[in-house]
C-alpha cells in the first residue's frame, strides 16, 4: 500500500512551537482573577483514626480565606472512584494511607495557604495498617475497608478486593504430559509514574455554570464524576483540560477535582491546588506485583501448560485497580499458543497510594515474571532463549486467547527483527551477555469517540476531538488524516481539544487507543464531508451525485479531478460558510467476554538487550537496546519512534533504578526528586534502536495500530536476560540496582 | 508579611525594576510576578531542571536561587530565545526533530542546552549528555533532545 501526502510523513507537530517557545499553557500557568491558593493537611502516618482537628490557629493567619474539613462536606461523605465509590473527598473518620488529605486550606497567597496549613492540629491515634502482600493477607490483619462499604463482596471480610479467573483446559489433565515443570516467583516493586508536570487543578463557579481545569487525561470521566457528586447538569459542568505534561496513566481518573470544587462553592471564590511532586507521589503509583509462573514444557520447550497467579497490592481506595489487574491478567500467558491455561489474578488492599492505570496496565509487572520464568525453562531444557519463544508464538490468525480477537500481526517478523538487530548468536566481547523477551498488551476492549471536522470556506479545517494530547502526539495525526483527507496542507488545519462545552463525548485517552479510535472517527468525520462535497459538486457543475466521487482531496466528475477545496470554495462564494462531518467510533461492550471486550488490537513488541555488568559494583551498562513494535502503519513514523525510545528508556528506570520505599509504618521515604531516580541523559544505553514493522493490518486509518507502549512491556525481563547470560546471576526482584545486582554476585561467589 | 527588596536585572533583554520579596525565589518572580509561564515549576530542589534559566551565561535551576540575587545580573529564559518570533536555531532544532513530547520540560532543557551552546558551539554527544543531565524528560525524548541540540551546533556554524 502507497500512502501519499501527510499520512506517513512526520511534518512538525502540531503544538509543537508553543512547546518551544514556552507559550504552551499548562493548567498551573492559567490564573483567574480573584484566585484563591489551596493547600492540603496531611498527616505523617499511614494509618489512624482521627480525633479532632483544630483550625484555630490556622485561622489567625493573614490571608486564610477557608479552612475546609469533613464537617464542612455533606454527609455522608461524597466518594467517587472509577470502579467503586470508595475514596472520600476528605479522609473521613480515618487516614487510610499515608498522604490522605485530612483538610485544605485557601488563603490569599501560596505562603499563607503552607503556613496555614501546617498550623492546622490534627490529634489522631495512630492505628496498625498493612503494607505488603504477606501483611495484608495475613489471617490477624487489619481490614483496610470496612466490610460495610463493600456490600456483596464475596472477600468483604478480607484485604483481598477482587479474585479474577480465567482461562481454558484443564490443568490436571495436562499435567503428566509435560516433561518439564518449572514454578517461579517474581516481584515488581511500587513505583511512580513521575509526570514532570505534578497534578494540578482549579475550579470556580460563575453563576451556576462550574468550571473546572485540571490536568486530567479523560475529561469527561472528571465531567462525570464531579455531575453526580454535586448534582449539576452535564450542560453546566465545564472541564477544560489543558495539554497534560506527560500523564502515563496517572492522569487518567479524578483525584482532587472534587476537593477543589467544594472549596471553590464554598470559598465562592476560584481555587487553584497545584499539588507539589511530593503530594504528586503520594496520589498516583503503580500496583507492586507478586507473580507465581507454573509452566509445563515439552522437551523440545513446546509449551503444555501454564499456571499463572498475579498478586496485585493495591492501594487504601480502588481507583482503576481491579482494571488494570483483569486486563493484565488475562493476557498472562502471552502471545503463545498454550494448550491449557489457568490463571487467577488478585488485587489486594493496603495502607498505600492507591494505585491506578500507568503505561502498560499491569502488563510489565507479569511479563517480568512470564519471560523470565521461560528463560529458566529454556536454560534448563537447554534450549535456544529465543527458539523457545519462536516455538510457541501464535501466528496471525490463531486464537490464542480461546474467545478474544486473534493473533492481528506476523508477530515472528518483529522477532527476527530485534533478534538480527541485536546480533543474536553472534560473538559478542567477553563479560556481555544478552536476553530477548516477547510483550503482548490488549488494546482497548470498548470505546466512544465523536469527532467533529469543520472545513471552512477558505479551505483550511478545524478538527474538534476529545482526546487529551499529553505528549503523544495526537493533534498531530489528527491534524494529518484531515489534511490528507482534504487534501490540504497540514498547516491550514488546527485542532480543538480539551474543553468539554466545545468538543464531542470521548470515553478517555487511554490504552494507546487515540490514533485507532479517535483516529477513526477523525475519518468517519472527513467521509461526512466527502458526501456533502458531492452534493455541492453536483449542484455547482449540475452532474447527478452519482457520477461523482469524492476521495481523499479530489472530487473527479467524469474522469476529470478537482480539488475539494476548489468545489468547496466556489460553492461558498455567495454565502460563505462551512461544511461540517461528525464522525462516531464506537466498540461496544460484548456482555459475554471475561472482560466484557475483544481487545481492538494487540501491542506487540520484543526487545533484545546486550548488556555488560561490572563486576565491582554491580553496575549494568546497556551496550545495545532493541525495541521492535508491530505498529500496523507508523502514520508518523517520528512521533512513533518518540513514542518507542521514550518507553523504552521508561522500561529501564523500572528495570535499573525505580522504587519506592516504605518504612515499617508504610511512610513513603523517597518521596520527590532526590530520592527517587528516574533515567536522565546519562543513564541511556549506548545504542537504542526502535523500529517497526509495518503490514498495514491494523483496525485504525491507513492501517494503524496503537503504539506507545509497547516498548516497555518487556524490557525488564530481557535485561534480566541479559544479565544472566553475562554472569549466571538470576534475580527476580527489581530493580536491578548495582548494589543489588553486587550482593547477588557475592552471594554466587 | 515578608520584606520586599528592590533589585533591577535584566530579563530577556529588558531592563526591568522590581520589588521582590526577599524569600521568593527566582522561580516564584520569574513565574508569578513576571507572568513568564514557560519556565516550569517540578521538583522545587534543584533536581528536574525544569526551571531551569540562564544567568549571565550559567544555566541555573530557578527555584534554587533567591530572587534578590538576580540585582544587577542579566537572565535569560524561554521567552527570551526567538527574535521577533523567529525562533532561534535551537528551538528549530526541538521542532524539527519532534523533541518535545508532552513539552513540559522542553523550556528547560532549551535553556540548558543554550548555555551550552554559548559555552561550546561544538558539542558531542557526551557533551549534550553531560550539559542537559540535570534535565529529566519522563517522555524520555532523550535521543530525539540530544540531536536537536546536535542540529543546532550544525545550523550555528553554517
Amino acid at each position: 500500500m502507497t500512502i501519499n501526502g501527510p499520512v506517513g510523513t512526520s511534518p512538525n507537530r502540531v503544538g509543537g512551537r508553543d512547546r518551544v517557545t514556552g507559550a504552551q499553557q499548562y493548567v498551573a500557568d492559567i490564573h483567574l482573577v480573584d484566585e484563591l491558593h489551596a493547600k492540603l493537611v496531611k498527616i505523617d502516618v499511614s494509618r489512624a483514626r482521627i480525633i479532632s482537628i483544630d483550625t484555630t490557629k490556622a485561622e489567625q493567619v493573614s490571608g486564610v480565606r477557608l479552612i475546609l474539613t469533613p464537617d464542612d462536606l455533606p454527609r455522608p461523605m461524597p466518594r467517587f472512584g472509577p470502579q467503586y465509590a470508595d475514596r472520600p473527598v476528605l479522609a473521613v473518620g480515618t487516614v487510610n494511607y499515608h498522604g490522605e488529605p485530612v483538610a485544605a486550606v485557601a488563603a490569599e497567597t501560596k505562603e499563607a495557604a503552607e503556613e496555614a496549613a501546617a498550623l492546622v492540629e490534627v490529634e489522631y491515634e495512630a492505628l496498625p495498617g498493612v503494607f505488603s502482600i504477606d501483611a495484608a493477607l495475613d489471617s490477624d490483619a487489619p481490614l483496610v475497608q470496612d466490610p460495610s462499604v463493600r456490600p456483596g463482596e464475596t472477600f468483604a471480610d478480607s484485604n483481598i478486593k477482587t479474585e479474577f479467573n480465567f482461562g481454558w483446559g484443564d490443568i490436571a489433565a495436562v499435567e503428566g504430559e509435560a516433561d518439564c515443570v518449572i514454578e517461579r516467583e517474581y516481584e515488581f516493586p511500587m513505583i511512580t509514574h513521575f509526570a514532570i508536570e505534578p497534578h494540578a487543578f482549579i475550579a470556580t463557579l460563575d453563576g451556576d455554570e462550574l468550571s473546572v481545569w485540571s490536568t486530567i487525561q479523560h475529561p469527561f470521566q472528571l465531567q462525570k464524576t464531579l455531575a453526580k457528586l454535586l448534582d449539576i447538569p452535564l450542560s453546566k459542568l465545564r472541564i477544560f483540560a489543558p495539554d497534560p505534561g506527560g500523564g502515563f496513566g496517572g492522569k487518567q481518573h479524578p483525584k482532587l477535582e472534587p476537593l477543589v470544587c467544594y472549596m471553590a462553592l464554598k470559598a465562592g471564590r476560584p481555587v487553584r491546588l497545584v499539588m507539589s511532586l511530593e503530594e504528586t507521589f503520594q496520589a498516583v503509583r503503580r500496583p507492586s506485583t507478586r507473580v507465581r509462573v507454573r509452566l509445563g514444557l515439552s522437551l523440545d520447550g513446546t509449551l503444555v501448560f501454564s499456571d499463572i497467579e498475579t498478586n496485585y497490592l493495591i492501594g487504601a481506595y480502588v481507583d482503576i485497580a481491579d482494571r488494570v489487574a483483569s486486563k493484565s491478567s488475562y493476557v498472562a500467558a502471552g502471545p503463545y499458543k498454550v494448550p491449557v491455561v489457568k490463571i487467577i489474578g488478585r488485587t489486594i488492599l493496603s495502607n498505600t497510594t492507591p494505585t491506578t492505570a500507568f503505561r502498560g496496565f499491569g502488563v510489565p509487572q507479569i511479563t517480568w515474571a512470564r519471560e523470565s520464568t521461560l528463560d529458566e525453562a529454556a536454560l534448563e531444557l537447554g534450549i535456544d532463549r529465543l527458539d523457545i519463544r519462536r516455538r510457541n508464538l501464535a501466528g496471525r490468525g490463531d486464537e490464542f486467547v480461546p474467545g478474544d480477537t486473534p493473533a492481528d500481526g506476523d508477530w515472528i517478523q518483529t522477532v527476527e527483527r530485534a533478534a538480527e538487530l541485536v546480533g543474536w548468536r553472534t560473538p559478542m566481547p567477553e563479560g556481555r551477555g544478552r536476553g530477548i523477551a516477547l510483550g503482548l498488551k490488549s488494546g482497548p476492549t470498548t470505546g466512544l469517540s465523536y469527532s467533529t471536522v469543520r472545513l471552512l470556506a477558505d479551505g483550511s479545517a478545524l478538527v474538534i476531538s476529545g482526546t487529551s494530547d499529553m505528549g503523544q502526539g495526537a493533534r498531530t495525526v489528527f491534524a494529518q488524516i484531515v489534511a490528507q483527507e482534504m487534501g490540504i496542507s497540514i498547516d491550514r488545519v488546527n485542532v480543538l481539544m480539551g474543553d468539554t462545552a466545545i468538543v464531542p463525548y470521548d470515553q478517555q485517552t487511554s490504552a494507546s487507543r487515540s490514533t485507532v479510535l479517535m483516529g477513526t472517527s477523525i475519518h468517519r468525520a472527513c467521509k461526512d464531508i466527502h458526501a456533502k462535497v458531492r452534493t455541492m459538486a453536483s449542484r455547482l457543475y449540475g452532474v447527478a451525485e452519482n457520477l461523482i466521487e469524492v476521495d481523499g482531496g479530489t472530487v473527479r466528475i467524469a474522469g476529470e479531478d478537482h480539488p475539494i477545496v476548489e468545489v468547496v470554495q466556489e460553492s461558498m462564494a455567495p454565502l460563505g460558510g462551512e461544511v461540517i462531518g461528525n464522525g462516531e467510533m464506537r466498540k461496544d461492550k460484548e456482555p459475554d467476554h471475561p472482560l466484557a471486550g475483544s481487545a481492538a488490537f494487540f501491542e506487540f513488541n520484543c526487545t533484545a538487550i546486550e548488556a555488560e555488568v561490572d563486576p565491582e559494583t554491580g553496575e549494568i551498562e546497556i551496550i545495545k537496546h532493541i525495541t521492535v513494535g508491530d505498529v500496523g502503519t507508523a502514520l508518523n513514523p517520528q512521533q512513533v519512534q518518540g513514542q518507542d525510545d521514550g518507553a523504552a528508556i521508561m522500561g529501564l528506570g523500572h528495570t535499573l533504578m525505580e522504587v519506592l520505599i516504605l518504612d515499617d509504618e508504610g511512610r513513603t521515604r523517597n518521596l520527590g526528586a532526590i530520592d527517587y531516580r528516574i533515567p536522565t541523559s546519562k543513564d541511556l544505553p549506548i545504542a537504542l534502536i526502535s523500529e517497526s514493522i509495518e503490514n498495514h493490518d491494523g483496525p485504525g486509518p491507513y492501517g494503524v495500530k496503537g503504539v506507545s507502549e509497547g516498548s516497555l512491556l518487556c524490557t525488564a525481563p530481557a535485561v534480566g536476560s541479559a544479565v544472566r547470560d553475562a554472569t549466571g546471576l538470576i534475580i527476580r526482584d527489581l530493580p536491578l540496582t548495582p548494589q543489588r545486582v553486587w550482593e547477588a554476585m557475592k552471594e554466587q561467589a | 508579611m515578608s520584606t520586599t527588596v528592590h533589585i533591577e536585572a535584566i530579563v530577556n533583554g529588558r531592563e526591568h525594576a522590581l520589588d521582590v520579596a526577599a524569600n521568593h525565589t527566582l522561580l516564584d518572580v520569574i513565574r508569578d510576578q513576571l507572568g513568564l509561564t514557560g519556565t516550569k515549576e517540578c521538583c522545587v530542589v534543584g533536581e528536574c531542571g525544569a526551571c531551569t534559566v540562564v544567568v549571565d551565561g550559567t544555566p541555573m535551576n530557578s527555584c534554587l536561587m533567591l530572587a534578590v540575587e538576580i540585582d544587577g545580573r542579566n537572565v535569560t529564559s524561554v521567552e527570551g530565545l526567538a527574535t521577533d518570533g523567529r525562533l532561534d536555531a535551537l528551538q528549530q532544532g526541538f521542532l524539527d526533530l519532534s523533541a518535545p513530547q508532552c513539552g513540559f520540560c522542553i523550556p528547560g532543557q532549551l535553556m540548558s542546552a543554550h548555555a551550552l551552546l554559548q559555552d561550546n558551539p561544538d558539542p558531542t554527544i557526551d557533551d549534550v549528555h553531560e550539559a542537559l543531565g540535570g534535565n529529566l524528560c519522563r517522555c524520555a525524548g532523550y535521543l530525539q533532545i540530544t540531536e536537536a541540540v546536535l542540529a543546532a551546533a550544525k545550523a550555528g556554524k553554517e
